[in-house]
């Protein structure tokens, strides 16, 4: 089992490197020249080519795929004489645009996009999967096509129009947020109530859209399990029909949904860039967009990609490890 | 001997959109305690659905039954249909139990070995978790799996085919029931170990005094190990005999040819075997007639056409032996020769 998650980890190492490369290699080739751009209307070669070195955009994407390595793990220096920045370790860059060091502001927008995926991730899977339960248990009734009507609403809508929505007519109308408070950080260790009202909705609106896939996803396999041969025998060794569907037909139905949570969990780890954008919520997928629209803030786009692929990576390690705990077919001896 | 099952006019049937699926028609039989009936017939002939009404494992939204299923356990009987099915969910698995075909789908793959038959024990003893443990190595080791207070920690998985049918006898019989239906036990294990199994099934029986149906369409199983024989066709019992008058005194034209398709070394006819002709019919929408007419070689010489305008009803014909068919005697002797 050590030699299992150590192989596995070790691969999800190289991964993460692979794809910080791949992110150099792309921005190298787009038609875009950020020193061009950072200069403003009237431009002189000799400007741009001055902002090209202190971006550090004068040398082969390899050297600066090489500092950016380095500079993750040892700190760097950006600029130079009075104008000099240094960046502690892990240094993802300085964002010139933002004037800020990347980590400060990926330590920002972390706390708010990780707050919004928890609510979201926690509402999802319990209403989904009560819901999919709940509609396998009463199959064909009532309660299983109005959960099909929710299904069909939940993945029809986009994110952009429930949100809009529920923002407009719901949060607005009522006053339920004030339009100013929108976006204000509230730790959830100091004033637990102002993190959670300010989450509620964006939480609500996201949760929504997956909870729908997820009820369908659960119904499925809840059926499908309970026509396994394993099912029969445990009617057949007299056990009741709640026990049939909590111990015997659960646990392998949702196993399979545990490995897809865990990889949409790490997905909207990585920023929601709608939601977020709806709600003005200043987190990873804010900052993604700021920086791809605004003006190619390289170290930004590089840095929110490269922790997006991470946490997909580490998610991705996570659940095959969980997976075997519950299914001891796949546990390795 | 003590009577153990009754099953009186059992009617199963499936409605489906394009009409009833009779899946058993009018079924009649008695078990004793002790005995061993086997249920032969091809795929569909209603064995299975039959067995699963008697343990009233059918999904009562989807299934209509009708008849009777008398089962005398130790302390009172019990009509099995008409019962609750908290009532009959407290007999299963503690008077009556079931094994199937497939041991590996038929296991939890998600727990232990021992974990499963302990919680069958549970469901009708009073006792922790370990008390269930101990009591499903004590069976592992009636059951003959070697090293079984370690094998009881170990899943499905780890076990071979033959293993993880003993464990499920194992399993079936931890609360010492005294009917055991066994649905096909042998048919996905080895040639070898059918034999074990079968021997295992055997001991069993004497040691608990159990009444087992046991479900196949091996024949040689048949001859092995039953007492007496139920054949069925498209849902109904064409032939009861005991098991010795039914392999010499067949007196079903379907018997005689499932007999004679079975390949023999002492009798070799151009290399090919004696196939009966045709496939049997949809269960919907059955007519007026025999089921086997079609694929019967000796419908004509019934008079008058009777085999395809008539239902035969199950008539006596020998000693313990009836028979679905139209055919005298006298017709059936010269078939059969």
């Amino acid at each position: 089992m050590l030699k299992y998650v150590l192989r596995r980890m070790t691969i999800s190492v190289i991964i993460l490197i692979l794809i910080s490369a791949t992110v150099f290699i792309i921005f190298n080739y787009l038609p875009f020249d950020p020193a061009r751009l950072a200069c403003g209307k009237h431009c002189t070669p000799e400007v741009i080519s001055g902002n090209r070195h202190r971006l550090g955009l004068d040398v082969n994407w390899w050297v600066q795929w090489w500092r950016f390595m380095v500079g993750l793990f040892a700190g760097r220096n950006f600029g130079e004489g009075a104008a000099l920045i240094h960046c502690s370790a892990p240094a993802f860059g300085y964002s010139f645009t933002q004037h800020a060091c990347v980590t400060t502001l990926l330590g920002q927008a972390l706390p708010v996009t990780v707050s919004l995926a928890i609510g979201a991730f926690i509402m999802w899977l319990a209403l989904g999967i009560a819901l999919g339960v709940i509609s396998a248990r009463f199959r064909n009734t009532w309660i299983d096509r109005l959960s099909t009507v929710f299904v069909l609403i939940g993945t029809s809508l986009p994110t952009f129009i429930s949100g809009l929505l529920l923002l407009l007519f719901v949060v607005l109308k009522f006053n339920l947020i004030s339009p100013l408070d929108l976006g204000t950080w509230h730790s959830p260790l100091t004033d637990p109530w102002g993190w959670f009202s300010s989450y509620f909705w964006p939480w609500i609106s996201l949760a929504l859209i997956y909870a729908a896939t997820y009820t369908r996803f659960t119904r499925s396999n809840v059926i499908e399990t309970s026509s396994e041969d394993f099912i029969r025998t445990a009617r057949a060794k007299g056990v009741s029909e709640r026990k049939v569907l909590w111990k015997h037909t659960l646990r392998p139905a949702l196993a399979p949904i545990l490995t897809i949570a865990g990889l949409d969990f790490a997905g909207l780890l990585g920023g929601a860039i709608i939601t977020e954008q709806i709600f003005q919520l200043p987190g990873l997928g804010r900052l993604t967009l700021q920086a791809v629209l605004q003006d190619y803030d390289l170290p930004v786009i590089v840095a929110t990609t490269t922790l997006a692929a991470a946490f997909v990576v580490i998610a991705n390690l996570i659940v095959d490890l969980a997976y075997a705990l519950l299914d001891p077919r796949i546990r390795i001896s | 001997m003590k009577k153990l099952l009754e099953v009186k006019e059992l009617n199963v049937t499936f409605p489906t959109i394009d009409g009833e699926v009779r899946a058993t028609v009018d079924m009649n039989f008695e078990l004793n305690r002790g005995e061993t009936l086997a249920i032969v017939g091809e795929s569909g002939s209603g064995k299975s659905v039959s067995s699963l009404a008697i343990m009233g494992l059918h999904n009562m939204a989807r299934t209509k039954i009708t008849g009777e299923v008398i089962l005398h356990g130790e302390q009172k009987s019990t009509e099995i249909i008409s019962a609750s099915s908290e009532t009959v969910r407290k007999l299963r698995g503690k008077e009556m139990a079931m094994i199937f075909q497939d041991p590996m789908s038929s296991l939890h793959p998600y727990y232990s070995i021992g974990a499963q038959i302990a919680e069958a024990w549970r469901l009708h003893n009073d006792g922790s978790f370990n008390d269930g443990m101990a009591r499903a190595i004590e069976m592992l080791d009636l059951v003959e799996i070697p090293s079984s207070t370690k094998r009881a920690y170990e899943f499905p998985h780890q076990f071979s085919g033959g293993m993880r049918q003993r464990a499920m006898i194992a399993m079936a019989l931890v609360n010492n029931p005294s009917l055991l239906i066994a649905d096909e036990p042998t048919t996905a294990l080895d040639v070898t170990v059918q034999a074990q199994i079968l021997k295992l099934l055997q001991t069993m029986q004497k040691e608990f005094n159990m009444g087992v149906i046991l479900i196949t369409h091996d024949l040689g199983v048949v001859a092995e190990y039953a007492d007496r024989v139920n054949v069925m066709y498209a849902g109904k019992i064409v032939e009861t005999a005991e098991v010795e008058d039914l392999y010499y005194r067949s007196m079903h034209p379907y018997t005689m040819g499932l007999l004679r398709s079975i390949p023999r070394v002492d009798k070799i006819d151009n290399g090919r075997f004696k196939a009966i002709s045709g496939t049997p019919p949809s269960l919907i929408n059955l007519p007026n007639a025999c089921s086997f007419a079609p694929r019967c070689e000796y419908r004509s010489q019934v008079e008058g056409n009777l085999c395809s305008t008539g239902q035969p009803a199950l008539e006596i014909k020998g000693e313990k032996h009836t028979a679905r068919c139209f055919l005298s005697l006298n017709q059936i002797e010269r078939a059969r020769a």
